[in-house]
This record gives structure tokens, C-alpha cells and sequence, in this order.
């Protein structure tokens, strides 16, 4: 086998490796015990994941998946599971009470896709599989020609711009979404933050104005009528 | 393929595991596979869309993970567990 032909085999043989590696880890995932080893195998899933992004010339997102996903969730999920000392909860269980009907459901979702995969309209391998790789974010360039903006036309001769194309296509044909977006997230941060917050001390309760100790009263009440 | 798989084994750690921190890594590892999804049909297709989607997905999964945590915080301090069977006010 010549170099040539290696070299066009490497996509596929990394998809394999990092697809396998993918999924053994997903299992760990699930299969470990300690939630902390549970995160560290959502990592590796994570990373294998990224790699197949860019193997799919996406390397935006990929890069996206680096950051948000291995950056910022696992952080939070480490920070819970630390903050919540699992180990004085009792765990002599840790399989719910309807594992069975979960492995079931689970398994036949698995042979559903499974079918779709094989029998679908998309079964067969793509024509021109290796020409897209390359020209996935040139394509989208070339669909808007009467672009005004000057840095398409001054980066165009640069090798890569996949990130490029999916910045226009974010702040251009999906504005809307992605103001919205923007929206979603900072209503969740604010969930989070009324949601997470502690129950105030009694030397905080000294300094702190009337109507912040009004709602916690408040909150109290509602919390007590809940776990009543 | 790989996708299916990942999703599929995201839902089986839902339904099975009684610790909450792992279900909502569960839910994650499902979104991770829509992405791949996603990714992939995008790179299959030559059309950029399937990107796009991907990284609001992934934005969605960031606010669903940091609130989802918030609430396990919440309720280990009201009921000092995580398990989601011992969870059932809201059963009616």
C-alpha cells in the first residue's frame, strides 16, 4: 500500500479507533460506580467526540465542544459532585428500581437507529465524500456572492474557514435564534443562581435590607410547604 | 451509527441509574450524540445548517446542565440525597 493510499485511508481509520473509544467510554460512563470516575469517562467521551467533529471538517463546533463541554459542564459537574459528599449517602443500590425496562427501551431505540442507519435513504456511502470534506464551508461562501463584507473576500485565498462560514451563517441567517439563544442562557444563569441559593445566616440577616429578608421569608415558607 | 449508539446508551443510563449526577451526564452524552448527528448529515449534505444547529445544542445543553445541577444542589440540601427514587413530592 502506497503512502497516497494510507494517507486516504486515515479518516476512516480514525473514525474507528476514536468511534470505538467513543462509545466504551459512554459505557464506562454509565457502568462506573463513583460519580467522579463517571465524569472523567464523560471527558473522554467528550474529546473523542471533538476529534470526530473535525474529522467531519467542523471545526468550529469541534473547537466549541472543547471549550463549553471539557471546559465549562465538566467543571460544574466536578464542582457538584465535590460539594456533594457522595460518600455519606447511603448507596447499596445504585440501579433503579426499573433497570430492566430501561435496558429494554434503551436496546430497542438501539435497533431502531440501527435499521434507520441501514435501510434508510442514506445508507449508501457518499459519492463524493472526499471532494465535500474540503469544499463543506467553501460551498456556503459561494452561496452568497454579493457579500458587502471585505473580509470574505480578504481571507478567501486562506486554507481553512469553516469557522469563518459558520460565524455568517450564525450572525446572518440565524440571528434571530441565536438572539434567543443568548436570551436562554441568561435566564437559566438566573435560574441557577435563584435556584442554588442558600438560605441566609443569622449575621447576614443584620446587615441586609428589609425585602430581601421579606422574600426569604418567604422562600422558607414555600420550601417548608414542599417538604411537608 | 456511532450517534445511535451513544444516544442509546445516554437513555439506558437515564432510566437506569438512581444517582441524579449521573442521569443529567446521561442526558448530556444524549445531546452529544444528536450533535454527532448533526455534524455528520452537515458534512454529508454540504450544507452548513446542521453546524449551526449543532452549536446552539451545544449552548441549550450548557444552560440545561447548569440548572439541572442547580436543582441537585437545592435538593441535597432540603433532603440530603441524590437518588432519584427517594424523589417523589410531586407524586400526587
Amino acid at each position: 500500500m502506497s503512502m497516497d493510499e494510507i494517507s486516504a485511508q486515515m479518516p476512516l481509520l480514525v473514525f474507528l479507533v476514536i468511534g470505538t473509544l467513543a462509545v466504551a467510554s459512554s459505557i464506562l460512563v454509565v457502568a462506573m460506580r463513583n460519580p467522579v470516575h463517571s465524569a472523567l469517562f464523560l471527558l473522554l467521551t467528550f474529546l473523542c467526540v471533538a476529534v470526530l467533529f473535525v474529522i467531519k471538517s467542523a471545526e468550529f463546533v469541534a473547537a466549541v465542544q472543547v471549550l463549553v463541554y471539557a471546559g465549562g459542564i465538566m467543571v460544574l459537574f466536578l464542582f457538584v459532585v465535590m460539594l456533594i459528599n457522595y460518600r455519606h449517602l447511603p448507596e447499596d443500590r445504585v440501579l433503579s428500581k426499573v433497570w430492566l425496562g430501561g435496558i429494554g427501551v434503551g436496546l430497542a431505540v438501539f435497533v431502531l437507529f440501527f435499521s434507520l442507519v441501514r435501510n434508510g435513504a442514506y445508507a449508501d456511502q457518499a459519492p463524493d465524500a472526499a471532494k465535500k470534506l474540503s469544499t463543506v464551508s467553501e460551498s456556503y461562501l459561494t452561496q452568497h456572492p454579493s457579500d458587502p463584507s471585505k473580509l470574505v473576500r480578504r481571507t478567501r485565498d486562506r486554507e481553512n474557514r469553516n469557522a469563518e462560514a459558520v460565524g455568517m451563517a450564525l450572525y446572518r441567517d440565524y440571528l434571530v435564534p441565536f438572539e434567543v439563544v443568548s436570551l436562554f442562557l441568561l435566564v437559566a444563569m438566573i435560574g441557577a443562581i435563584v435556584i442554588g441559593k442558600r438560605e441566609l445566616s443569622s449575621e447576614e440577616e443584620e446587615s441586609t435590607p428589609q425585602f430581601i429578608l421579606e422574600r426569604a421569608e418567604v422562600e422558607k415558607e414555600v420550601k417548608e410547604s414542599m417538604s411537608a | 451509527m456511532l450517534s445511535g449508539t451513544l444516544f442509546a446508551v445516554g437513555l439506558i443510563g437515564v432510566i437506569v441509574r438512581r444517582n441524579m449526577i449521573t442521569v443529567l451526564m446521561c442526558i448530556e452524552l444524549m445531546l452529544n450524540a444528536v450533535n454527532i448527528n448533526l455534524v455528520a448529515f452537515s458534512h454529508r449534505l454540504a450544507d452548513l445548517q446542521g453546524q449551526v444547529f449543532a452549536v446552539f445544542v451545544i449552548t441549550v445543553a450548557a444552560g440545561e446542565a447548569a440548572v439541572g445541577l442547580a436543582i441537585i444542589i437545592q435538593l441535597y440540601r432540603m433532603r440530603s440525597t441524590v437518588n432519584v427514587d427517594e424523589v417523589k413530592t410531586l407524586h400526587g
